[in-house]
């Protein structure tokens, strides 16, 4: 029989969740295209949490509606969907490769099946040797790998990660990337939650930016950095002539350069004006703005300063 | 309903392997028979002590002539009806006060026979007299014959049971097989009462949420403590079979219950199971409610009271079959597992319990669904703007 696959894997329409007066998700619209890595960014409080957990089903939303690969009741597509929560959470007992095969088995995988790809994947991963050591004598870094294969063991058409880098050393960050961007590959959707701009930046192709409940920006990457406009950087030899005259009035002088946005009509017209006047050019670059600039840009300074503040925070954690 | 139950029993799987293949277990199945073995090493003792030291004697002052046919008196009631049953007597001083033989610290007896075989004095405490007074009468008469007491034989005709023997017997195992299976819940129902904490504590409900309804975590935890429970049961009804072959002799012969035994069994073990998951399905519920094991630990008394209260009403039932008290308890959803199989052991009809088990199993059912309902509301903060007890903090975003 044939099946159609949905255009989106995840779409919600004015979802309000309350917890008491106070209003962690506030009105949010948004759809995740099917075959596509989608970051929900924002600062720790920002709701991206509960936004997670009410598209999941985990908990139902106050208002509004939200289907997951074309269902409205999320839990009837369990056995295609993988969720690892912020909050990391194994039997302390369990075998490792017991552990990724339950997770499977909750998901309509045969335990068997489950037990087979875990060995397999733990080997691939170099963690063949504690397979069968219980979580509770394995590191940090290796209890969160274990749940994350099994989030992935069953092989869902959608994978949810809330806060995914959390916790992981740098070397771990750079295997997760990888990983997501194979799964990516295979046509799976992940959608995860994060507060590091730069992870976002480096895997999304869409993203949102959440703050206060709300979404600020949903759209691609390039979308948001198209906000704002290339920045220049002159430096010339001589410090003053004609060719001043063709920078654009917010043009800013620091440290013997000059800094100032793309003017509408090109940078030709300051170009021309530099070599007739002789400015002799030193250096000259152009750069798209940062999705870190684009932040600030859509979501506020004081957003955009928390988020570091909390990168900080887990850093030294 | 597929599904729940598939996802139920990967996690009644999980649960049951994490619990059986500990040494913990082993400590579970050996814990009850301690003091059962305890018990009958100081029941053993407890009974020497009163065969040999406590059996109330009376001593015996009168003229030698007159000791000698009141003993030999004894002797021939004793032969009759058992030296068990009659009251012992011993030679005491004569002719003394019998007081001063009460006031002795080494006097074997508590009372003193004194006077004569036609006019006898019985000395001694109120209690005393009234407990031997009519053996001693007995005695006395045997004695005042002068002559040997005549032997009659008769004839025994035994028939298996009469009606109000048959009726007394199902009566006293009705309550036995009451007080078994709540005995039973009580030990092993209660564990399930911070059977969600852990899943709370190690974060893996949030897993388990995501995945598959909540009523599949309910009824997994209950399916896999009542496999465990049934292997407990397995195991010291195993014992208790062992022990009372050991103890009782060939003779041992229980009264037949009145819907057969295969049926009693039959459905004392599908009441056990019913009694399990309706005081279960409400302890998980209470119990899921609880952040921490200490708040589980306070949950405790109040729930264990509260299966008392259960437990007498059903008790208080059982003697009057077909009374509104008894059909309450039947009916009662809690109680009706304890009142059913007093009424398996005094009535043969067995649409009442196909009925009962129904009713049960639906509530088992209903309950399940209150507790998902009330942990979806409380613990998931799922649809609820307003807890009804207690604001919980929001959690994080």
């Amino acid at each position: 029989m044939l099946t159609l696959q949905p255009a989106y894997a995840v779409e919600a329409h004015g979802l309000v969740k309350t917890f008491g007066d106070f209003r962690a998700v506030d009105g949010i619209d948004i759809a995740v295209p099917a075959g596509t890595i989608y970051g929900v960014l924002g600062p720790n409080g920002a709701g991206k949490t509960t936004l997670l957990r009410t598209l999941l089903g985990i908990v139902d939303p106050d208002e509004g509606e939200r289907t997951l690969l074309g269902d409205p009741q999320p839990l009837r597509q369990s056995r295609l969907i993988g969720y690892l929560p912020e909050e990391r959470g194994l039997y302390p007992s369990m075998k490792a490769f017991d552990a990724i095969a339950f997770m499977g088995a909750l998901r309509g995988l045969p335990l068997k099946v489950g037990r087979e790809r875990a060995r397999a994947m733990l080997e691939a991963h170099g963690m063949g040797a504690s397979a069968d050591k219980p979580i509770r004598q394995l590191s940090k870094g290796m209890a969160q790998t274990v749940q994350l294969f099994g989030t992935i063991v069953h092989e869902p058409r959608l994978i949810v990660l809330d806060e995914p880098f959390s916790g992981l050393d740098a070397i771990n960050q750079g295997k997760l990337e990888v990983l997501i961007r194979e799964q990516a590959r295979a046509g799976v959707t992940v959608l995860f939650s994060t507060h590091v701009i730069a992870h976002a930046e480096r895997l999304c192709e869409r993203i949102a930016i959440v703050a206060g409940g709300r979404i600020r920006f949903e759209g691609s990457v390039a979308r948001a950095r198209d906000r704002l406009r290339p920045q220049v950087t002159l430096r010339t030899r001589a410090s003053d002539g004609p060719w001043r005259r063709a920078l654009p009035p917010e043009t800013l002088a620091q440290d013997g350069n000059w800094h100032f946005a793309l003017p509408d009509g090109g940078i030709e017209p300051l170009l021309r004006a530099l070599l007739d006047s002789n400015a002799g050019i030193e250096s000259l670059s152009i750069e798209r703005p940062g999705l870190h600039d684009a932040f600030v840009a859509i979501a506020g300074e004081s957003v955009a300063r928390q988020m570091t503040e909390d990168r900080t925070r887990e850093d030294a954690a | 309903m597929k599904d729940i139950l598939r996802a139920a029993m990967v996690i009644a799987r999980r649960d049951f392997s994490a619990v059986i293949f500990t040494r913990t277990f082993l400590f579970f199945l050996l814990g009850p028979l301690l003091p059962i073995l305890i018990g009958m090493a100081f029941g053993g003792l407890s009974e020497k002590i009163s065969t040999d030291s406590l059996r109330p004697a009376a001593g015996l002052s009168m003229s030698p002539d007159e000791t000698a046919r009141m003993l030999a008196a004894r002797e021939a009631v004793a032969r009759r009806i058992g030296a068990d049953h009659i009251s012992a007597l011993e030679k005491a001083p004569w002719p003394v006060d019998p007081r001063s033989l009460l006031a002795h610290s080494d006097a074997g007896y508590v009372a003193v026979v004194s006077g004569s075989v036609d006019r006898p004095v019985l000395t001694g405490q109120p209690s005393d007299i009234d407990r031997l007074e009519g053996d001693v009468r007995l005695i006395a008469s045997a004695a005042k014959t002068r002559a040997v007491l005549p032997e009659v034989h008769v004839e025994r005709h035994p028939v298996a049971q009469s009606v109000s023997g048959q009726t007394q017997a199902r009566l006293t195992m009705g309550r036995a097989a009451q007080i078994l299976i709540f005995l039973l819940t009580m030990l092993l129902a209660g564990m399930v009462l911070s059977n969600m904490v852990e899943e709370k504590n190690n974060k893996v409900i949030e897993i388990l949420a995501a995945a598959v309804p909540i009523d599949a975590v309910f009824l997994g935890k209950l399916m896999a403590m009542l496999s465990m429970s049934f292997i407990g049961i397995i195991f010291w009804g195993g014992c208790a079979v062992a022990g009372l072959a050991l103890l009782a002799g060939p003779g041992f012969a229980l009264p037949t219950p009145a819907v057969g035994w295969p049926v009693f069994i039959l459905l004392a073990v599908l009441y056990f199971a019913m009694a399990y998951c309706l005081l279960g399905s409400l302890f998980l519920s209470i119990g899921a409610q609880a952040a921490t094991v200490r708040e589980v630990q306070t949950l405790n008394m109040p729930v264990t009271m509260a299966q008392m209260v259960i437990f007498f009403f059903a008790t208080y039932a059982v003697d009057h079959m077909g009374s509104a008290p008894e059909i309450a308890a039947a009916v009662f959803p809690l109680s009706s597992p304890f009142a059913m199989i007093a009424r398996a052991a005094q009535d043969g009809a067995i649409w009442p319990h196909v009925l009962a088990l129904l009713w049960q199993a639906m509530w088992v059912g209903l309950i399940i669904r209150m507790g998902v309902w009330l942990f979806r509301r409380h613990v998931l903060n799922s649809g609820a703007k307003r807890p009804l007890f207690r604001r919980r903090s929001a959690p994080r975003a």
